[in-house]
């Protein structure tokens, strides 16, 4: 019993070091809320509110008809008539449109004849993954005319294709962004708490005081970590309840099964936050390690794009890489309702990073003490 | 003499600040390691284009025709297609993310092709999960589909419906490899960084430690003590520039169509505002943690979201759209993007310049007027 007591004393001591005053209670809290308001608007793939420009060199009826849906499609809100080459190359360079159509002369001639018509569109390489996009938005619109226009004539197509997005029926990135976000934000304050608290320490030389306390290494060692546990779970715990009351994603999956995968990140991480802050002899160090490690971490979680579109031998690397397991499993529990058996696969990554990365920051510990 | 002095002081200074930088070993790891690290990141680990995208196939009906329109998913460049036994087995692999879509040919497939007057039903399931995805599988299994229509209406001797095609052309980027436009405007990341983040810390050390209290109490006039600052950060990012560059383009395979004059200048400008900043927050904290915090989400998460590196900034709300006209790395991800794919466009890169330099100059005079502010 003294011991836990004496460690509860510890983390009491951390909790009021983190929570003290108004500045720090405020870097605590702000930052999230911040991420809360601008990460799900501003983090999307999506492609709304683009500029189409059109080259027509056609006079006939058909390329009118077509401009015509294209203007009443979702994804342009403004249309551009180009009437020269330069003109199109400037309206490229300048990146006034994201996507040029040009229709050639005797295009509604070669359609009404039955004969094949080709439309060139010039799209802007510096945003391909837009114009990728927006060229498949094109193309259905496309399909959609030409299927009309078959129908009319008594040739509709025999075969149809039916689309269904499962998890998230309008693909929806808020679906996406959120649950990530909360991966993200658990990381950065699991690692800037636990790589910080001891470096601070020492900095200030309060570090060797608690050297002298009944306290033993593993005891200090604990006490480091729970604060960090408790800061990050409610912080997680914040965008988890934004994103089901204020952005209504629907939680699909066991709380119980999140916060219990949510305890084994954190672990993970507060492994290697605590690694790096036994190494380093600064704030400044601990501050730049942990950043050079969440950077990484994110880039490469699959959050920005997918584990799946890197090399293979990166992916294995990625392994190591905690969060991008984490994220596989709040998207899984949040948005998919992925049970135990499946998550398993993405759950034992964790415990043994949980217990790499804890063993070797005790025996580090331990050895910088002594 | 005074204007000489000035100059003496000046060297000295940065001779003391550049000596500092060079015996830390973290900010060293920061400035030359870092870079070359993150590029490598943003050379493989991101990218935006799924080529050999996982997706199933469920053949319920496993007639010809059924068949044939399979030949045409297999054929897809794009796709790599897996079979399942049913559309369950194929649900749990799609939970599990080992595929990110599927295909269902229905039991009466063939049937209703064959029928007059009916259309033949194909069912297409994505992860919603990952929408960007979503959208390409649904993309690419829609040409492979489209392909098949007209190859089969001309095997059945069929007289060709209209037929439109559309012949894309991505100017700059002929193979729209993401990575040539990820990594002109990663390297934004990695001059906030060393701009930003890396100047924050270091002189709210001084302030924290008492030695700005020393330097202030000496002849040392303002301009001085700031231009000291910021001369030896300066020459750092620079280098850590055009170290970029280089990686981007003899390691990675980046294409530079710009000239060195322009880069220069593009990244000065940058540099001068994120410096700025920095000084700027340090300034204006006086602590190293606080400052560290301040930067990171005052210049660093701006520059990674608000930057329309990887988010098209046109996508988003307008009152956010309206924030990112006052994010310089907005203008310097633009700048980038084009001196780095189509060369020295001036009409293009004029307007962020203009807005680089003035967004240095402000956040400068802003330390300054801080900075004296201190003093009384």
């Amino acid at each position: 019993m003294p011991h836990l007591y004496r460690i509860l004393t510890l983390i009491r001591k951390e909790l009021q070091g983190l929570l003290q005053d108004r500045q720090s209670r405020m870097l605590l809290i702000m930052p999230v809320l911040l991420q809360l308001a601008v990460f799900p608007f501003a983090s999307t793939l999506e492609v709304k509110n683009n500029t189409l420009a059109v080259f027509n060199e056609d006079a006939g009826a058909e390329s009118i008809e077509l401009i015509q849906r294209l203007s009443r499609a979702g994804a342009f809100t403004r249309m551009l008539v180009v009437r020269d080459e330069p003109a199109l190359a400037r309206t490229i360079d300048t990146q006034r449109a994201l996507l040029v159509l040009r229709f050639p002369p005797g295009f509604s001639r070669d359609v009404a004849a039955g004969r094949p018509a080709v439309i060139q569109a010039m799209l802007d390489g510096r945003r391909s993954n837009s114009g990728q996009i927006a060229l498949g938005y094109v193309r259905q619109i496309l399909q959609g005319y030409l299927n009309d226009r078959n129908a009319a004539q008594g040739r509709a197509s025999p075969a149809q294709i039916t689309v269904r997005h499962w998890f998230n029926p309008n693909l929806d990135y808020v679906r996406h962004i959120v649950p990530s976000l909360v991966a993200i934000i658990t990381t950065i304050s699991t690692l800037t708490v636990t790589s910080l608290s001891v470096a601070r320490e020492r900095e200030h030389g309060t570090f060797d005081q608690l050297l002298v306390s009944p306290l033993t290494p593993g005891m200090i060692m604990v006490g480091k970590t729970v604060p960090a546990v408790i800061v990050a779970m409610a912080q997680g715990s914040v965008i988890l309840a934004a994103g089901v009351f204020i952005y209504h994603i629907p939680f699909q999956g066991s709380l119980a099964l999140l916060y219990g995968s949510m305890l084994c990140y954190i672990l993970a991480l507060a492994g290697f936050g605590l690694l790096n802050s036994s190494i380093c002899a600064t704030q400044q160090q601990a501050f730049l390690g942990a950043f050079s490690f969440i950077m990484p971490a994110v880039l490469l979680s699959g959050f920005p794009s997918p584990v799946e579109n890197m090399p293979l031998w990166l992916q294995w690397l990625d392994w190591f890489n905690p969060l991008r397991h984490f994220i596989v499993i709040v998207k899984g529990v949040f948005v998919k309702d992925m049970g135990f058996a499946v998550l398993w696969h993405s759950l034992w990554p964790l415990l043994v990073i949980a217990a790499v990365t804890l063993a070797l920051a005790d025996w580090m510990f331990r050895r910088r003490i002594a | 003499m005074k204007l000489r002095a000035s100059f003496r002081r000046l060297r000295a200074l940065s001779r003391k600040e550049t000596l500092q930088i060079l015996r830390d070993p973290s900010s060293n790891i920061i400035a030359f390691l870092l870079p070359v690290i993150m590029l490598f990141i943003f050379g493989y680990g991101i990218s935006l284009d799924s080529t050999g995208l996982r997706v199933g196939l469920v053949l319920e009906d496993s007639g010809p025709e059924a068949r044939h329109f399979a030949d045409s998913l297999y054929g897809s460049p794009y796709l790599r297609v897996s079979t399942g036994r049913n559309r369950q087995e194929m649900g749990q692999a799609m939970t599990a993310g080992r595929v990110r879509g599927f295909v269902v040919v229905p039991e009466d497939f063939a049937e209703k092709l064959n029928r007059p007057g009916t259309t033949a039903p194909l069912l297409v399931i994505t992860d919603g999960g990952e929408p960007n995805t979503a959208n390409f599988v649904e993309n690419y299994v829609r040409s492979a589909f489209e392909l098949w229509l007209s190859q089969r209406a001309l095997e059945r001797g069929e007289a060709p419906a209209a037929s439109v095609s559309i012949e894309p052309r991505f100017w700059f980027n002929p193979t729209a490899e993401s990575r040539n436009y990820l990594i002109p405007g990663s390297i934004t990341i990695i001059m906030t960084v060393i701009g930003a983040l890396l100047t924050s810390l270091v002189v709210a050390r001084e302030w924290e430690r008492g030695t700005m209290e020393a330097l202030l109490a000496s002849p040392v006039t303002r301009a001085e003590l700031l231009l000291s600052k910021l001369l030896p950060y300066y020459a750092l990012g620079i280098i850590s520039l055009f170290i970029c560059v280089a990686v981007a383009v003899w390691l990675l395979g980046v294409p530079f169509r710009g000239s060195l004059l322009a880069l220069w200048l593009t990244g000065s400008l940058f540099l001068g505002s994120a410096l700025g900043l920095g000084l700027l927050l340090s300034t204006a904290t006086r602590n190293q943690f606080n400052a560290a915090q301040a930067a990171l989400n005052a210049a660093f998460l701006p520059a990674v979201i608000l930057s329309g590196f990887i988010y098209e900034i046109r996508s988003m709300p307008p009152i956010i759209q309206a924030v990112t006209y006052l994010v310089p790395a907005r203008y310097f991800v633009s700048a980038m993007q084009t001196l780095f794919q189509a060369g020295d466009v001036w009409p293009a890169l004029w307007p962020s310049l203009v807005f680089l330099a003035v967004a240095g100059l402000f956040f400068i005079a802003l330390t300054a007027l801080k900075t004296r502010r201190r003093l009384d």
